[in-house]
């Protein structure tokens, strides 16, 4: 059975700055994210993974190229529009957590649900499922502060996921945790991506979270320059292993 | 979640919220003392006017206040007042600038009211020592207690002299202060007349009381009709001309208002200061906030809460400290007077303070790009 496909980006192009100065960020790169999948973006520094990842999350208007999320395109959206595409389908995970250091793990979930126009009762108990779901059901009233940085990222996690978004986009969710920490968090990652009505995009350089990934794009210099599936190439790999040494018994 | 998170905003930095605090506190004491004063001084100068029963007032031509009536209108003008249709009565006033001798030594200048008490017109309020009709007694006069040191007597019963005439103090008001800080000295007009020399039955104003079945205008177009080189002026418009001669001609009341805009450019710009920093500190989080599809009216929201929630704690800690000022002030020759309506219009500019000082921060996250939350 085809994976639905939640985000389809087509022939992406994406210049930046002006005059002399302007990059061509982006040459021509198309991705589509299927629900109940976890894909990993991967490439160099300069390779033009942020700049996806923020056209992907409706933050950045392509120069060309056509993006459809949740089956809205968001061409020609204006930056207020493009909030409430954001509102309505993305959850954000930050490399720094981005959480607000004035609010405890509760609030900062609440204020992405209230940001939403969802009224108090409902933010209250979608925020602390949200937090017990991801582990945190003993930390809703800690703050950030007191939080260690794994702990930070599954309050960023829950934030993301409290919204009910249908894709989550992480920007290298594990480079500021510690290995444990990190695969703490992919392994989160990918539980969540498991549900059928959702995909995940994780941008990262850090090879320690292949494992977890359903799909790999690999973009360099601005292009798609790779795809794969682990599952299915260990799959096969095995396959052939068992093949082997079939023939090797005969 | 607005108001939470404007609040933990505003309080996470203790320093810069007691400076913007001390901003709004500063400028509202500032602000409350002017007004207070200008409202404090508009009521000194119309307090006679107020206080007179009158429904018109016949002035020489060109009088400029209360206190500068002139001396020249003569009983041939009262008469023929008398005998306009719809007068009641026509009191005469003697209002002149008067030195007063004390008995100790020196001299300071005065206001003598001359006002017959039996006539209705201009009575003596507020008296606490001795009576309204207590000036109709020989050389007595009636004084407000809180120039009783101006004029270098004690109280009831010391003697001084006005210009060469000796004065006895008959009785004690409180709270008829005089904006010119010429104290207003009470006596009956005949004794008024004599102690400044004036000739005949001349007079600085009459007070025109009407029949309860007068039409005011009509009787006061037939006054302006009968009586050359004098003007007829209704209770509100002698009030505007006193305030207007002492209030803006002088220039004290510009200074006053002058003062309270002063007051409220530097809550402007103080607030305006330390709501800039506190939102560029928390750029990044505001940013979040766009990344996670905010409205930009929603970051602007926050930011108004918090300049309202600076706005009140900063109202009512001025308003106390204001408060205590008041209480001080109404002592002196110059009260400063807080009423309801002062307070309402304090609370208005400070929130319309905070809320001009937020535009600078607002035109700053209406900046943000949210993609400046990536890669951090």
């Amino acid at each position: 059975m085809t994976a639905a496909i939640v985000m389809q980006a087509t022939d992406i192009v994406k210049d930046l700055g002006f005059g002399a100065g302007k990059v061509r960020a982006l040459k021509g790169v198309s991705v589509s994210l299927n629900a109940g999948e976890l894909t990993l973006l991967m490439g160099p520094s300069g390779s033009g993974k942020t700049t996806l990842l923020s056209i992907l999350g409706c933050i950045l208007a392509p120069t060309e190229g056509r993006v459809v999320v949740g089956g809205e395109s968001i061409e020609g959206l204006g930056p207020e529009q493009l909030a409430a595409v954001r509102r309505r389908h993305i959850g954000f995970i930050f490399q720094s957590y981005n959480l607000f250091p004035t609010l405890n793990a509760m609030e900062n979930v609440r204020l992405a649900l209230d940001v939403r126009g969802m009224k108090s009762p409902e933010t209250l108990v979608r925020a602390e499922q949200a937090l017990r779901d991801v582990g945190l059901g003993h930390r809703l009233r800690s703050y950030p502060r007191n939080m260690s940085g794994g702990e930070q990222q599954r309050v960023a996690v829950a934030r993301a996921l409290a919204g009910a978004p249908s894709v989550i986009l992480a920007d290298e969710p594990t480079a500021a945790l510690d290995s444990e920490n990190g695969q703490s968090v992919m392994a989160l990652l990918q539980e969540l991506a498991k549900d059928k009505t959702r995909a995940v995009l994780a941008v990262t350089h850090d090879s320690r979270t292949i494992p977890y990934a359903d799909r790999i794009i690999r973009i360099e210099d601005g292009k798609i320059v790779g795809e794969e599936r682990p599952a299915q190439a260990r799959e096969n790999i095995s396959q052939i292993n068992t093949k082997r040494k079939r023939k090797a018994n005969v | 979640m607005i108001l939470t998170l404007a609040m933990r905003n505003l309080f996470h930095d203790r320093i810069r919220l007691i400076v913007t605090l001390v901003g709004i506190l500063f400028s509202i004491v500032l602000v409350a003392v002017q007004l207070g004063l200008y409202l404090g001084a508009k009521r000194m100068i119309v307090d006679m006017i107020d206080n007179a029963q009158g429904e018109l007032w016949i002035t020489t031509y060109g009088a400029k206040s209360f206190e500068e009536g002139g001396m020249i209108l003569t009983p041939r003008e009262r008469h023929a007042a008398l005998a306009t249709p719809g007068v009641k009565a026509v009191i005469p006033l003697v209002v002149t600038f008067a030195e007063w001798r004390k008995p100790g030594g020196g001299s300071t200048n005065s206001v003598l009211v001359g006002t017959n008490p039996e006539d209705g017109g201009l009575a003596p309020w507020g008296i606490i020592e001795g009576d309204a009709k207590s000036i109709s007694a020989p050389d007595a006069v009636l004084v407000d207690k809180s120039y009783l040191q101006d004029l270098g007597i004690n109280g009831v019963g010391d003697t001084a002299q006005i210009e060469q005439g000796r004065v006895r103090v008959s009785g004690l008001t409180d709270g008829i202060r005089s904006f010119t800080m010429a104290p207003y000295i009470f006596t009956t007009a005949n004794r008024a007349r004599t102690l400044m020399g004036i000739p005949g039955e001349n007079s600085s104003f009459f007070l025109v009381q009407l029949q309860p079945d007068a039409n005011v205008e009509t009787v006061r177009a037939e006054l302006k009709s009968k009586l050359n080189g004098t003007e007829v002026l209704s209770k509100a418009e002698f009030r505007e001309r006193s305030l207007d001669q002492w209030l803006f001609s002088t220039g004290a009341g510009v200074a006053l208002i002058g003062g309270a805009i002063l007051g409220l450019i530097v809550g402007v710009v103080i607030v305006a200061q330390t709501l800039y920093s506190s939102t560029k500190d928390h750029l990044n989080e505001f940013a979040t906030l766009r990344a996670l599809g905010s409205t930009s009216g929603y970051i602007i929201k926050v930011i108004l809460a918090q300049a309202a929630l600076s706005a009140v704690l900063g109202y009512v800690l001025g308003m106390a400290i204001s408060m205590v000022v008041v209480a001080f002030s109404g002592q002196t020759a110059l009260p400063i007077l807080m009423t309801p309506g002062l307070a309402l219009f304090l609370f208005a500019i400070t929130l319309g303070m905070c809320a001009i000082s937020a535009v600078s921060a607002i035109v700053k996250v209406t900046k943000i790009d949210p993609a400046m939350v990536f890669g951090r």
